[in-house]
């Protein structure tokens, strides 16, 4: 009786402390964020990888251009409905024109032969009026003078945060600000990763990044060097709002790089600001705080738990676009056509580093969207009977939209062309390399470790870029053969690999000249528990012609080592596009990038006279059936000769709560921030719904501690008693 | 006294040094400054060239041990083991190879660290202290032999369960605590309590158990037997003069861990997004970043130091009869 | 078929050989017996030692590895061998090993756990969970089939598993001999692990008792092979530590002076040291040595059996400081103990002295700390894999299970059995291990008699 009395009192204590709590917060007690914050018109999404670099000369990938993509503007950018993927001015006034010279600087006309231009160049028109986020760097005395530059020591040891920089200031955006931006490219302490690549294309480049290096030697580390005193014809300012850039010979993908973070302006008074002695220390740099025009600027940055874009004051006119795809409009993606942009005043990124608890939290609607990771798969999709995804129930229930886009990127397993078991050009070597295309079999892989997420590859080109082919004409026929009454490829059947396998020299998997079992070697960078069961797979799939797999997995530098030198036998590699060219895609099998020789991409080390060939002729033309052709030919000679068993391309699938609006995945565009809306009042409501807390294993433990500590007290008591007697006896 | 604490500190020197050098000997026999250069130049185009800029941009340009272009005391002094290892004894980290400055980081993330590595000490220290005191006093009875046996299977558990599991019913399942995350200043506090309680549990088995056995140790003593001839109640013994007596063991054994509390826990922090020197820590072994492992490793061993003189202090102040020479 | 012996295993039986050999030369020995009988007479420690018996017997089964022959291609040529190394457990699991799914299923499923595109009866593809392939797959109807069957076989595995137990104790169990608490419960230990091995042997054959995996492998031999690795890491690390804690202890402890200062000077160096930091400085060194000498390993098996080995090797090498200041400590005490001072006194040699007076009176303290460090190193190995220095990713290990298992609780509907399997394996592991620690202690400390 008394024990259950007290556990009702427990029950109560319990109840006046859960008040305490709920009182304290006004939202679910499971709210990551402050009280509050999720009622405005912000965007909570989530990075999982501090980003190294967010300097725009720096920084190549992804995890990056989710920031700077958003802060810095190049001159153009991709639209964000049209498709497929369409350039559009930025902050250039128009699209640039490109003028042709040859050697002896004759200008030629626009359709001149590739191979008689011997200079290309751009006249790029800046758009007036635009102006920088607010910045210390732009800070004046009253005289004119920087603020800040240069700053006494005294005043910088006060300095602790970004925020303490009392004054800012702004400016508008010249031609001189892109212009310096590519000799920051040369610049020896920015260390551009493109640097190598664009002193092939831009004039005076590699001349201009020598001088730079050695006058850098002759400075102290952390002085001033000034990238703008030597010459350089490679880039030049016409006049206040247009600029040139000459390009060695024909260069058409010229432009999507103007579309890349690389390209957008940087300001010199950035520079000179930074690299005041006293500011690498406080970690204050362009690799840290950015300098932009864009829509947003980085308000907070806090790498090890939370960045915060805000809304830049000083963003000039820029409008939601008008028109799209022709279903855009029904999905309600035109709602906001004409209205000013951003439209939200905060995109908040909380580090998130592993799958779970994002995902966790994004179903608790504490993000506003999420991917769906192989192992959430079955919970978010249905696959209906059409083999087409859909949400499932739950989600639905949920109000939760799905977005799908194939990405432009490849899949591939490659083979070391420089191996003397799997490499050259021997028949021998090139039917195992066959064998092996038929037997890994990718469609498996698709759908246990992707849940059918990816598309199989046929050939280098993935859908969306131009060159891809599909249906009857895009097959491998090395590996697949077309079913015309289903309709779609069929993979070609396992004997067919074993019958190759022996034309190659190895019936069952077994040295003709020796019996002994052939042994591959396959080299790999996923390592950790997750990649177990891939490489299982792996080792399966290789069993199936009796080819023993041995896996080396190592870590990333390691395994780059490996491939720089040609250590490797087989690999598994993928390609990001960095735009939708196919000549992005097919210079991976360009001879000359062979990675031995060249240090290039060329991962596989192949060569082919013939392809590289096709390949000059192809990659300075323009769209067309003649293109077209070369490319089919190109992708011909790859798919016979086999250095790479195309894998798969993955889609993309996406999930976002339905209080987010004008979310339409663009593989391209890394500013699409400023086009998204949320709705906070809904958001608010979900969240509410979704975290009720379930108290009762707080009172049933607290029950399960009075049950036994109470018995156990009763029978002290009880013996305390017995001795006492017991001792009054005596 | 204070004679004793100058012979410690010259003491940590050479341990110090021996700690820089097979660090050093490690890192550098992993990883080349090669390899470093290109986790951190990027996957995509890097030239030799990048590579060697790299390198000479964070100053691994230079020999291991014996600089033989340069002159005089240069010899020596100019080459990676005086730049990159014995710095550190200014407290000279340096820039971590992504070039953020490494002092700046420990001492913002040194907090969130405390903030979970101390309330799971304290906590964790009268938690298990009393359910140990619990379990003497019920020494022999149904309770004792069962607490007993809950703390070895708790202690059979591997630490890894208890994260898991306390993060899917706290924060998934009953959704009482974020689950993962962290704010600055007194907003951290929900983000706490999950850790807190995770750790505290994955504690209990072992320490509880230590405990009671030093208790029954004391227990079994002769002044016990005393006290509690002359009449005294064992509630009144057991508080009085065993706890008293054993928080000697206790507190000598515990000063030494005081210090690396900094440190926070590594698998802790890393699971609930703590954004701590544990975290970072781990981050730098997976990243391969071998100026921030050096330098925990010294902070380490460091703060290791501390903690020992710390306990031999605090000898003397529980036991006036320690005397230190 | 060829034997193959890893460094491991060779290892593994040499350790077994010394504690043989050792039992065999000491058996006379009435001192050293008793505290062994007294670990025996009691109920928890003749209980755990079943279990960790059985255990042992499985790793044991597992280190002996051999590689099959090769059909001959063609008559005449050298015998081939495949380059897959087996172990005697594998054989006798040929079945469990076979059996794989396409991808997960749950305990003693018959459809798998996922959906996808099957061809109905009428020709139409409808997305539906698709039989499994081996799970289950005699069964005619596997709705109303599933329970009659399960119940049968189980029965008939327990009946046979009690029966075995029967046999087993009518020719042993009878013998005389003092009735203790731990005979009976050695007997109910085995009782119980009988009908245990008796229900699976029933089961798993026709069934995934413990579910499938990701790439539909059985849970249950991924358990049992995990055993291997947990044993290894405990016991090879304490042969490894033991003679750098003997002998740097005992030295200490026993000649003072310089040689005491050399010695704390290094194990204060190490200790200061945050462990985890040192071993996965360490683990990456050796990783990057086995990567750059292939040459070195003919086997896949051959590379996950040095990295194991180098783990244990680290684990020693930074793990010997607490027993060796135990140890020094002793030593101290001894050294003034008459016995020793007159040995001392009558010129006796130093090794002499070690030998046959120090050595003898602390192995009772190396004994208990070993065992107690069984179970920790056990639990660190999952740790460690954690963070990512632990065994070889493509090794079956307890801490790789888990770690794996991690990303499938995120999962709706949610998959538990990995986590679960790994779970109970382990925790009966270090539970009997402790338990086991507890009573070995209890003996062996005059100390700890109460």
């Amino acid at each position: 009786m008394r024990a259950a009395m007290h556990g009702r009192w427990t029950r109560g204590w319990l109840g006046v402390i859960v008040a305490a709590l709920l009182a304290g917060c006004s939202g679910p007690v499971n709210s990551p964020y402050a009280p509050g914050e999720t009622e405005r018109t912000v965007l909570f999404t989530a990075f999982g990888e501090r980003p190294k670099h967010l300097d725009p000369a720096r920084s190549y990938s992804e995890d990056q251009y989710l920031f700077i993509g958003n802060i810095y503007e190049p001159p153009l950018q991709y639209h964000y409905l049209k498709r497929p993927y369409q350039l559009e001015p930025l902050t250039a006034a128009a699209m640039p024109s490109a003028r042709f010279f040859d050697a002896a600087g004759r200008e030629l006309p626009a359709d001149a032969p590739a191979a008689m231009v011997a200079r290309s160049e751009y006249e790029i028109r800046v758009r007036p009026g635009i102006r920088y986020q607010p910045h210390p760097a732009f800070a004046r005395k009253a005289d004119g003078s920087p603020r800040y530059v240069p700053i006494d020591p005294r005043e910088l040891a006060g300095i602790r945060r970004f925020q303490d920089f009392a004054e800012t200031g702004t400016r508008e955006l010249t031609a001189e600000d892109f212009v310096y931006q590519i000799r920051r490219l040369a610049h020896p302490r920015v260390q551009s990763p493109i640097l190598g690549l664009m002193s092939e294309h831009i004039v005076g480049l590699k001349e201009l990044a020598a001088t730079l290096a050695e006058e850098a030697k002759t400075l102290p580390r952390d002085a001033y060097l000034d990238i703008g005193r030597p010459a350089f014809e490679g880039a030049v300012v016409v006049d206040r709002h247009t600029y040139r850039v000459r390009i060695r010979g024909k260069y058409p993908q010229f432009l999507y790089w103007l579309a890349m973070p690389f390209f957008s302006p940087v300001p010199e008074e950035a520079e000179r600001f930074y690299r005041q002695p006293g500011m690498a220390e406080r970690n204050f740099s362009l690799d840290w705080q950015p300098v932009g025009t864009g829509a947003f600027h980085l308000a907070e940055n806090d790498p090890n738990r939370v960045m915060r874009l805000r809304r830049n004051p000083n963003f000039r006119e820029d409008f939601y676009p008008s028109e799209g795809e022709p279903a855009d409009a029904g999905a309600g993606l035109l709602a906001d056509a004409g209205k000013r942009l951003p439209l939200v005043d905060e995109v908040v990124f909380t580090l998130e580093k592993e799958d779970v608890p994002y995902w966790n939290k994004f179903l608790q609607g504490y993000y506003d969207a999420s991917g769906i990771s192989s192992d959430s798969f079955d919970q978010a999709i249905r696959i209906g009977a059409d083999g087409k995804p859909d949400l499932s129930p739950e989600m639905r229930e949920r109000g939760i939209a799905l977005s799908v886009a194939a990405r432009p990127t490849l899949w591939y397993l490659g083979f070391n062309m420089a191996d003397p078991v799997l490499g050259g050009t021997a028949e021998r070597a090139r039917k195992l390399r066959q064998a092996i295309s038929i037997a890994v079999d990718y469609d498996e892989f698709i759908s246990i470790f992707t849940n059918g997420r990816a598309e199989r590859a046929h050939g280098p080109l993935p859908p969306g870029i131009f060159g891809h082919r599909e249906g009857a004409a895009g097959i491998n026929p090395v590996v697949f053969t077309w079913d015309a009454e289903r309709g779609e490829a069929r993979r070609r059947d396992l004997a067919e690999a074993r019958r190759l396998l022996a034309e190659a020299g190895y019936p069952n998997g077994r040295d003709t000249a020796t019996g002994k079992p052939l042994t591959l070697y396959f080299d790999t960078m996923a390592s950790g528990p997750e990649a177990k069961s891939r490489l299982d797979w792996y080792r399966k799939q290789f069993a199936k012609l009796d080819i023993q797999l041995v896996v080396r997995s190592t870590d990333y530098n390691r395994f780059q080592d490996k491939i720089q030198k040609g250590n490797a036998q087989m690999f598994e590699w993928g390609w990001n596009a960095d735009y939708p060219d196919p000549e992005n895609f097919l210079f991976l099998l360009y001879g000359p990038n062979a990675k031995i020789q060249g240090g290039g991409e060329n991962a596989s080390n192949y060569r082919n006279p013939e392809f590289d060939r096709l390949f000059d002729q192809m990659k300075n033309m323009d769209n067309g059936p003649e293109r077209q052709a070369l490319i089919d030919r190109m992708v011909e000679i790859a798919r016979a000769d086999a250095p790479w068993v195309f894998a798969f391309h993955p889609r993309s699938f996406g999930l976002r709560h339905g209080w987010v609006m004008n979310a339409k995945p663009n593989q391209m565009a890394h500013n699409a921030l400023k086009y998204r809306r949320v709705e906070p009042a809904a958001r608010v409501a979900y969240q509410t719904r979704w975290n009720r807390p379930a108290w009762w294993p707080l009172a049933a433990s607290g029950a399960l501690l009075v049950a036994v500590v109470w018995p156990a007290l009763l029978g002290y008591r009880r013996r305390q008693r017995a001795t006492m007697r017991e001792a009054a006896d005596a | 006294m204070l004679d004793y604490i100058l012979r410690r500190v010259l003491y940590a020197f050479p341990i110090l040094l021996g700690v820089n050098l097979l660090t050093f000997g490690l890192f550098f026999m992993v990883n080349t400054p090669d390899d470093m250069a290109r986790i951190h130049l990027g996957a995509k185009h890097v030239t030799q060239e990048a590579i060697e800029t790299w390198k000479r941009e964070h100053g691994y340009d230079k020999p291991l041990f014996f600089n033989a272009e340069a002159q005089g005391v240069a010899k020596a002094a100019d080459t990676l083991f005086v730049e990159k290892s014995l710095k550190l004894f200014l407290f000279e980290f340096g820039a971590a190879d992504d070039g953020r400055d490494i002092a700046r980081e420990i001492q913002t993330r040194m907090w969130p660290s405390l903030a979970i590595a101390l309330p799971t000490f304290l906590v964790g220290l009268l938690c298990y202290v009393s359910f140990a005191l619990l379990l003497a006093f019920f020494r022999g009875g149904a309770l004792d032999t069962g607490g007993v046996v809950l703390c070895v299977a708790l202690m059979s558990i591997s630490g890894l369960f208890y994260v898991i599991g306390g993060q899917y019913l706290m924060g998934k399942l009953w959704n009482w605590f974020p689950i993962s995350g962290y704010q600055p200043g007194w907003a951290a506090w929900p983000f706490l309590v999950m850790p807190v309680i995770v750790g505290l549990v994955a504690g209990i088995g072992d320490s509880t158990r230590f405990y009671r056995a030093l208790f029954l140790e004391e227990i079994g003593k002769d002044y016990v037997r005393t006290a509690r001839a002359k009449g005294l109640s064992e509630p009144r013994v057991l508080f009085r003069h065993v706890l008293g007596n054993a928080m000697i063991p206790i507190l000598t054994g515990v000063v030494v861990v005081i210090p690396r509390l900094f440190l926070g826990g590594l698998i802790i922090e890393s699971f609930f997004g703590i954004p701590g020197l544990g975290s970072y820590t781990i981050d730098a072994i997976q990243a391969q970043d071998f100026a921030i492992v050096r330098s925990m490793v010294f902070l380490g061993s460091v703060l290791y130091i501390i903690g020992l003189v710390l306990t031999d202090l605090s000898y003397t102040l529980v036991d006036p009869r320690v005397r230190l020479e | 078929m060829k034997p193959v012996i890893l460094w491991s295993d060779a290892l593994l039986f040499l350790m077994l050989a010394v504690i043989l050999l050792l039992v065999w030369l000491l058996r006379d020995q009435e001192s050293l017996r008793a505290p062994w009988r007294r670990v025996m007479r009691g109920r928890m420690g003749a209980a755990s030692a079943v279990i960790l018996a059985v255990y042992v017997g499985i790793g044991l089964l597992d280190s002996l590895h051999y590689v099959e022959r090769l059909p001959d291609a063609e008559p005449g040529q050298a015998a081939q061998y495949s380059g897959e190394v087996r172990s005697a457990l594998d054989a006798l699991l040929t079945p469990l090993r076979e059996q794989v799914e396409k991808t997960y299923s749950a305990p003693f499923a018959t459809h798998l756990y996922v959906k996808e595109a099957v061809t109905g009866p009428d020709g139409v593809d409808i997305r539906d969970y698709p039989r499994l392939r081996h799970g289950g797959a005699h069964l005619v109807d596997p709705v109303a089939g599933f329970w009659p069957d399960v119940t049968w076989r189980g029965l008939l595995g327990l009946l046979g598993g009690g029966v075995a137990w029967g046999l087993l104790w009518l020719t042993l169990g009878r013998s005389p001999g003092s009735a203790s608490p731990g005979r009976s419960a050695m007997w109910t230990t085995l009782l119980a692990m009988f009908c245990v091995t008796g229900l699976l042997v029933a089961l798993a054959p026709h069934y995934h008792v413990f579910g499938t995996d990701k790439v539909g492998q059985d849970v249950l031999y991924l358990s049992l092979k995990s055993i291997r690795t947990g044993l290894m890491i405990g016991t090879l690390t304490t042969l490894i530590m033991l003679p750098f804690a003997l002998t740097l202890g005992i030295a200490a402890g026993y000649f003072g002076g310089f040689i005491d200062d050399v010695i704390q000077y290094l194990y204060t160096t190490l200790n200061s040291i945050p462990g985890v930091l040192l071993i996965a400085a360490a683990v990456l060194v050796v990783q990057v040595q086995i990567e750059t000498h292939p040459q070195w390993f003919e086997t896949a098996a051959a590379r996950g059996d040095a990295r194991l080995l180098a783990l244990c090797a680290i684990l020693g090498l930074t793990g010997w400081t607490g027993l060796a200041r135990l140890l020094r400590g002793e030593a101290l005490k001894l050294r003034e103990l008459e016995f020793v001072q007159a040995a001392r006194a009558f010129g006796v040699r130093h090794a002499r002295i070690l030998a046959r007076h120090l050595l003898p009176n602390v192995m009772h303290l190396v004994l208990i700390a070993l065992v107690i460090d069984f179970s920790g190193l056990v639990l660190a190995e999952a740790v460690l894999s954690y963070v990512g220095v632990g065994v070889d990713p493509g090794m079956n290990s307890f801490g790789n299970m888990i770690n794996g298992a991690r990303l499938e609780l995120a999962r709706e509907p949610v998959v538990w059995w990995q986590l679960a399997a790994a779970f109970v394996f382990m925790f009966a592991l270090v539970l009997s291990a402790n338990l086991f620690a507890d009573s070995v202690r209890e003996a062996l400390d005059p100390k700890a008699k109460k």
